[in-house]
């Protein structure tokens, strides 16, 4: 009989490439331990809310009330909402085309955008267009449209970090791209070296590929990694060398647990090269509400600005995404709340100061009681966590660990994750799903945990890691090359 | 150097797909409104009504409000502990509340889930579609997605790896598959409604059409049925939708069953049954045929358009293929949890008993036949028309009246470089302020000429469209008059 149109040899094989490690083999198995009723701790997903964070009461007001709009209208709402959450309710609302239900403009609502655009120029120093900001179903989607703008086929090249976050080689075999990495360089603390991003880019092109944009993420995931101001400028002159567009996942920039470099945008830095860089690097920028001390993943609510990008491509990028029609609503509140917060006076702003400072001093802290948890561990490596949610800790695995792990079937890092799992409940995602050099071995934890469960966390850990390299290294010792 | 990005250099399939829903008829006419607003009495009609696109909440239709308590106490659910919150909400939306918010490990409705939606909110979706069917349904075969739309396209994309892969869809068809066929490279293999026969589907038009595909060297994997259809709003009779689930078991096609309009039936001798319910009822079961139906809240009586939710529900499918699914699915990590809360709303809605049970009827009956006579108002003004006729909506939120044009027109159309239904469609718009889509966005049988408008403006303001409506076409037909 002839193949029906699902069996799996007919499917499409662009799907079939695509990874993603971050809900891939470890949470599954993660899941399966969870049905069997073992505690697991879940750190595999920059998902804060899941790990006890609360959310934010400002903005689950205002969106509360406008979800439920005839409370505005019952006389007792201003005992259980305080009035500025009111009266912001009341100004999304009548921003929208017929409140929360109705499909907005198919870029998101112009007045959040508007909001937006006063952000970035306030952040910045530089105005921003409401017309180039296109609200999304999370930055995931603005991330995958913009891919699918570019490339045509597999002779496209976009550079990616690597370590990187998954989404984007997921997305480029989705598309049919060819992803061409650059490697960080751990020893640097996960700096960025112009030379390698050079020949990079040579190797592609030898190969014949063009390439066509290059991927930063600031701060890094899941390396965590800061750019410094000279680095960014560094990248701008690269791209404007090589005629590449610049892609700007700036999705944590509010997770900076360092002082020495503060976030700064790549729109910035562009701006302030001036002529003819900042008028002709193509650049998009992209921002979430589901990081920063925000952590609201489950809205799915995110941005991308385009910089320099010519009015027809733009037109095009509208186009596909009016087929979807809009991002959603309340995402968008989400979104106008992020941008445009309460400012000192009003009712709810100390509430909110309280709330933020709360969670940003917190992940500082658990930053700090990470990395320094993981150091103190056999064989383990632990760069700073200058900025996001995560850990990456190098895991120096003994020969006779990876002998074991070859027997298993399994890649090295995927071997310990899910014997760490087994042993802890501690669900990581293994350094392969991210990419490193060859030979070299790391997990990604997020620094999520509560404080409270956090130094047993870490002690769990090293009592299992320690077992671990005791059990697997023969005594002539082991030693990185 | 030519920029990296430049029309030139863009993904063609971006290029090549279209959306006339929110096409060029929509953004003369939001540069209209501008000019409206600057310059009030600037235009022949005070305000713009847009018919383009089934948005219901947009045009005044109220939210069903058991829904939106329930949602508001999801979103902010600190206030379920305040005894205040009794006085403003309904006992047993609080109730519904707390029973989702069980559902949320750690009540976290700010957090991603389960890529596949909320376990509990798809156990209740399940639950409502064997109400619904009268036939098992399986929470592992449900998707939660942010609108019905990206389970469309993740479904193009698992079938779609070239141009000679083939989908077959219903001319004429809401153009999100055009657009997602275009998108994901593949080739649209169109098979044609009969107008004469209120948009029905033959089986020889599927036969003939799949024979021809085949014959160009496309090997067509799927085919679309939209039910009920749009912008057509014909509901297919039982035995019609058998002989389809036959046909796509004999050619081994996937069955891709957009039901997004599920509740909009406005005639009594019409009823929707999904073709899970059809094909079951056959006695065939998931080793006979692959079969997704598409679900979504934006829709129905409830038109909860923005909020951007929705399901597909996939059968018949092999592990390793549904494997495929779940991880594209995971790369988007999850759809909006308030979304998905609202589909689980939408299967399984107040109850005989419940306290808001009543007052819930009543706004869904009072939307359901309000809609019910719009549509019949709009139908008998269409049909009144000179040279126009147009089909009952029988479900689904549309009419889609074909316009005889006199060749002066068409003539006209063509100076102006426009298909002859957008000139008449732009024409409408700047004499009437009433925004439709041309035919030519949804497709239509070569050298016919359609429109297609929602029955969506609240019942006051239809008179007014009704008579702008007749009064242009009356001036259109005498100025192009042969």
């Amino acid at each position: 009989m002839a193949p029906k149109a699902l069996d799996y040899e007919s499917l499409n094989e662009n799907m079939k490439k695509v990874q993603y490690a971050v809900r891939g083999e470890l949470y599954l198995r993660a899941s399966e331990l969870q049905k069997e009723g073992k505690k697991i701790i879940f750190t595999n997903v920059g998902n804060p809310h899941a790990l006890g964070q609360k959310p934010l009461t400002f903005p689950r007001q205002v969106v509360a009330l406008c979800q439920a709009p005839f409370l505005l209208d019952d006389p007792n709402v201003g005992l259980i909402f305080p009035a500025d959450a009111i009266a912001r309710a009341k100004h999304y609302l009548s921003l929208t085309s017929g409140g929360l239900g109705a499909y907005s403009d198919s870029r998101g609502i112009p007045g959040i955008r508007k909001e937006v655009a006063e952000f970035i120029g306030r952040r910045d120093g530089y105005p921003s267009d409401p017309e180039l900001i296109f609200l999304t179903d999370g930055a995931s989607k603005g991330v995958m449209q913009i891919l699918n703008t570019i490339i045509r086929g597999d002779g496209d090249g976009v550079l990616v970090p690597v370590p990187q976050y998954p989404l984007y080689s997921a997305a480029i075999s989705l598309f049919g791209g060819s992803l061409v990495p650059y490697y960080l360089e751990e020893t640097a603390n996960w700096g960025l070296d112009i030379n390698d991003l050079r020949h990079a880019v040579f190797q592609a092109r030898s190969k014949g590929i063009t390439v066509r944009a290059m991927v930063i993420i600031n701060p890094g995931n899941p390396t965590g990694q800061c750019l410094s101001e000279a680095n960014l400028r560094e990248i701008l002159h690269f791209c404007y060398q090589e005629n590449l567009a610049l892609l700007g996942d700036e999705v944590y920039q509010q997770n900076i647990y360092q002082d020495e470099r503060p976030f700064i945008s790549a729109r910035k830095v562009l701006m302030d090269m001036g002529p003819p860089i900042s008028k002709e690097i193509q650049l998009v920028s992209f921002h979430t509400v589901s990081k920063g001390y925000w952590g609201e993943c489950g809205q799915r609510g995110g941005y991308f600005e385009m910089t320099n990008i010519p009015a027809q491509t733009v037109d095009e990028i509208y186009k596909v995404a009016s087929i979807s029609l809009s991002p959603n609503v309340p995402a968008q509140i989400f979104m106008g709340l992020m941008v445009n917060p309460p400012k000192p006076g009003d009712i709810s702003y100390e509430q909110f100061i309280r709330e933020s400072k709360g969670i940003l001093e917190s992940l500082r802290r658990r930053a700090r009681i990470m990395t320094d948890g993981f150091n103190s561990c056999r064989n383990v490596v632990c760069n700073f966590t200058e900025g996001a949610m995560y850990s990456f800790p190098q895991i120096r695995l003994p020969p006779k660990a990876i002998e074991a792990a070859k027997k298993a079937g399994k890649v090295p890092d995927v071997f310990y994750c899910l014997k760490l799992l087994e042993a802890t409940g501690i669900s990581t995602v293994p350094g392969s799903g991210f990419g490193q050099k060859e030979g070299v071995f790391h997990l990604r934890t997020t620094i999520l945990p509560s404080e409270e469960d956090m130094p047993a966390i870490m002690a769990s850990f090293k009592k299992f890691n320690d077992e671990f390299m005791e059990e697997h290294e023969d005594h002539r010792g082991y030693s990185r090359m | 150097m030519a920029p990296p990005v430049s029309r030139d250099t863009l993904n063609p399939k971006v290029l090549q797909c279209e959306y006339a829903v929110r096409g060029e008829i929509v953004t003369i006419a939001q540069r209209l409104q501008d000019e409206l607003k600057a310059k009030p009495g600037s235009q022949p009609f005070d305000e713009i009504l847009y018919c383009n696109i089934g948005n219901p909440q947009s045009l005044s239709q109220q939210p069903i409000t058991f829904f939106r308590e329930v949602l508001a106490l999801c979103d902010h659910p600190a206030i379920l502990d305040k005894s205040e919150t009794q006085g403003l909400f309904s006992a047993d939306a609080i109730q519904r509340a707390w029973q989702i918010l069980d559902q949320i490990p750690g009540r976290a409705t700010g957090a991603y889930s389960h890529s596949q939606g909320i376990k509990g909110l798809r156990d209740a979706i399940a639950a409502g579609i064997e109400a619904r069917d009268g036939f098992p349904a399986n929470p592992n075969d449900i998707f939660l997605t942010d609108g019905a739309s990206p389970a469309v396209h993740m479904m193009m994309q698992l079938l779609i790896s070239s141009e000679k892969d083939g989908i077959l869809c219903p001319i004429p068809q809401y153009p999100l598959y055009s657009a997602s066929i275009a998108l994901h490279g593949g080739s649209l293999v169109p098979y044609y409604l009969d107008e004469a026969t209120g948009w029905g589907l033959e089986i020889s038009e599927l036969k003939k059409q799949l024979e021809d595909a085949k014959s160009k060297g496309i090997t067509v994997r799927a085919l679309v049925v939209i039910n009920p259809g749009n912008p057509t709003g014909q509901v297919l009779a039982e035995d019609n939708q058998r002989a389809i689930v036959e046909f796509c078991k004999q050619e081994g096609l996937v069955l891709l069953a957009d039901e997004v309009y599920q509740e909009n039936v406005y005639v009594p001798q019409k009823k929707f049954h999904s073709f899970k319910k059809i094909s079951r009822s056959m006695g065939y079961g998931e080793e006979d045929i692959c079969l997704v139906s598409f679900q979504s809240v934006s829709k129905g009586y409830y038109g909860e358009c923005g909020k951007r939710g929705g399901y597909m529900e996939v059968t018949g499918f092999s592990p390793e293929v549904r494997e495929q699914i779940y991880k594209v699915a995971s790369v988007n990590l999850c759809s909006n949890i308030s979304g998905q809360i609202l589909a689980s709303l939408v299967m399984s809605p107040p109850k005989v008993g419940d306290e808001s049970y009543e007052s819930y009827s009543a706004e869904k009956n009072r939307i359901l036949s309000s809609l019910a006579r719009r549509a019949k108002t709009l139908e008998d003004a269409f049909n009144s028309l000179e040279g126009v006729t147009c089909n009952k909506a029988e479900g689904a939120m549309y009419l889609f009246p074909r316009i005889r044009l006199p060749q002066k027109a068409i003539k006209a159309a063509e100076a102006a470089k426009k298909a002859p239904d957008a000139f008449y469609c732009q024409r409408l718009l700047n004499a009437t302020g009433v925004v439709v889509v041309p035919g030519s966005g949804f497709g239509q049988v070569p050298g016919t000429w359609h429109f297609r408008c929602t029955i969506l403006p609240q019942e006051d303001k239809i008179p007014a469209i009704v008579s702008r409506l007749t009064e242009f076409h009356k001036s259109f037909m005498a100025e192009f008059h042969d």
